[in-house]
């Protein structure tokens, strides 16, 4: 043209930031307005990527706990080293010492045979008959407990096999090792999680770009038109990804809801059966680092699914494809 | 401003709507392109929109050569040309403000900028105590100069109506015709295309013949126009 372009011709800018800073709220708010104009349809869609995404987030919590669990076991646990019977207390000090020395052991515990067997009469109900005993069958043992950076299992094997081959150790035993097992069978559960993410991730997607393309389908008027009057793509994009990120969020709530939900019921027979191997162990709930991750998760893909969507249809909406 | 030279559309099927057309129309100049319908006053119309694109020749608008405007840069082109529509293509779920704001809104124009060249507008089509009404609530005429205040809110240098009295009857064709008319005394270069030769011949304007996509006449009607 032979006129000066004009301001609103300008492509882009003379509009500062905080003024699109202002008409991005505008096309949030007006995108989230329209999607609660059908809250049942909204509400359906929503949960699908609830339900999506509240099944990984919930098993990975889950099974993170289960993890934390079986460290701690893990932490605490030690290596009994039960001493020849005729292992004498010098001896047994001794190696004791020599032990404690080793900066593989960060605690190496002695218990003697009268003591042990004190602790066994206590303890089993069994104290008639252990009174009829001539003599102490309980030899010294040593509760030793590996330094943090033994507990890989191949350290931990390789450990209880130099400590087997100790002159003056009759047996050494390590008890936790189908600890070991369930910590990699929890190993290879969160990979399983993981691939249940990414393919419920796939899902939301998906599920997302579905819903844009129909939205897209629906407001192909208004598209044509805004493209007729000088709409730039952006401008046309925006209240779709908008509508995506706010699905997104909705979603991760509904998730967040799920999971709280889910967790609140499990934790009454959790904690009961926990009670009856004298645990500790709880359930956590979902603190406030889950809820920002579900959330922003659910828009990120939410955000991504749209523009997916929204970048294949929008081509075949310019007017000149119209026909 | 507008210039054809040696213009020929053609579609895949074979079908060339318009064939080896050239005509110049000057800045502020007001030209009505008549012809029978299929003769290609729609496509003219569309060429010069850049809603598409010519297959032989050279459409130049405001002096750019329009085959040569990218795909990213063709928005900026559109709100320079401003469009109105045989079946006005309002939106029917938009307030009549809403409708005519669209243009303003798409290019980020602040709400009382906004406001008051909507205003403006819809004063002119003498529709200002309507704002506020849906298009289905209005009648056809009424319909029709919404549309008008939408292409003319922006104020573009070119205005390009489609058969804009097509649904009307003959008083409110005329009305419409002397709205265009206003715009153009205002330096709006105009294109008007209309089958109703009884109407634009009375307007004194020049006058394009188009028949089966070819320049058949050009001259002011009245005079030598076949």
């Amino acid at each position: 043209m032979r006129e000066a372009p004009s301001a609103q011709a300008t492509p882009r800018g003379r509009l500062n930031l905080g003024y699109g800073l202002h008409r991005h709220l505008e096309a949030a708010l007006d995108s989230l307005s329209a999607l609660l104009e059908s809250p049942l349809s909204t509400l359906m869609t929503a949960a699908v990527l609830g339900i999506a995404l509240a099944l990984p987030a919930g098993l990975h919590m889950v099974l993170g706990d289960l993890q934390r669990l079986t460290g701690d076991w893990q932490a605490s646990a030690g290596i009994s080293l039960f001493l020849e019977l005729g292992a004498t207390p010098a001896q047994a000090q001794g190696l004791q010492a020599e032990l404690q020395q080793d900066e593989r052991f960060s605690e190496v515990r002695l218990t003697a045979p009268r003591q042990a067997l004190d602790e066994f009469r206590d303890s089993s109900g069994f104290a008639e008959a252990l009174g009829l005993l001539q003599s102490n069958p309980l030899p010294f043992v040593l509760a030793v407990t590996p330094s943090p950076q033994q507990r890989e299992p191949a350290l931990m094997d390789a450990l209880v096999a130099e400590l087997k081959a100790h002159p003056a150790v009759e047996l050494a035993q390590f008890d936790l090792r189908w600890l070991q097992r369930f910590h990699a069978m929890t190993e290879v559960a969160e990979r399983v999680v993981r691939v249940l993410a990414l393919l419920l991730s796939i899902g939301v997607l998906l599920v997302v770009g579905n819903t844009i393309r129909l939205e897209i389908q629906g407001r192909r008027d208004e598209i044509e038109v805004c493209k007729l009057v000088g709409a730039t793509n952006g401008f046309i994009r925006r209240p779709f990804l908008y509508i995506g990120a706010w699905y997104g969020v909705l979603g991760g709530l509904l998730a967040w809801l799920l999971v709280s939900l889910s967790l609140w019921q499990l934790a009454g027979p959790v904690r009961r059966l926990a009670g009856l191997y004298h645990s500790e162990f709880r359930l956590g709930g979902t603190g406030f680092v889950t809820f920002g991750l579900l959330l922003a998760g659910g828009a990120l893909l939410g955000l991504l699914g749209a523009w997916l969507a929204v970048g294949r249809h929008l081509d075949r909406l310019e007017p000149d494809r119209i026909r | 401003m507008i210039r054809f030279e040696h213009v020929t559309k053609g579609y895949p099927d074979g079908f060339e709507a318009l064939q080896d057309l050239s005509f110049e129309i000057g800045q502020g100049e007001m030209v009505f392109v008549t012809g029978h319908s299929g003769a290609g006053k729609t496509t003219l119309l569309r060429l010069i929109g850049l809603i598409e694109t010519c297959t032989r020749g050279e459409v130049q608008v405001g002096g750019h050569n329009l085959a040569r405007i990218e795909r990213n840069q063709l928005p900026y082109f559109r709100r320079k040309v401003g469009m109105v529509f045989q079946d006005h293509r309002l939106l029917g779920d938009r307030t009549v403000f809403d409708n005519v704001a669209l243009p303003l809104v798409v290019v980020g124009a602040g709400h009382k900028e906004v406001g008051r060249r909507v205003r403006a507008a819809l004063d002119k089509v003498d529709l200002l105590k309507k704002e506020k009404l849906f298009p289905v609530a209005l009648s056809a005429g009424e319909q029709q100069r919404v549309g008008i205040a939408r292409a003319i809110v922006t104020r573009p240098p070119v205005l390009l109506a489609d058969e804009p009295t097509g649904n009307l009857d003959p008083d409110l064709s005329v009305e419409i015709m002397r709205l265009f008319r206003e715009f153009n005394q205002v330096g709006a270069t105009t294109v008007v295309a209309s089958h109703d030769w009884g109407l634009i011949s009375r307007m004194g304007r020049r006058i394009l013949v188009l028949r089966g996509g070819r320049l058949m006449g050009d001259g002011i009607a009245g005079g030598d126009v076949g």
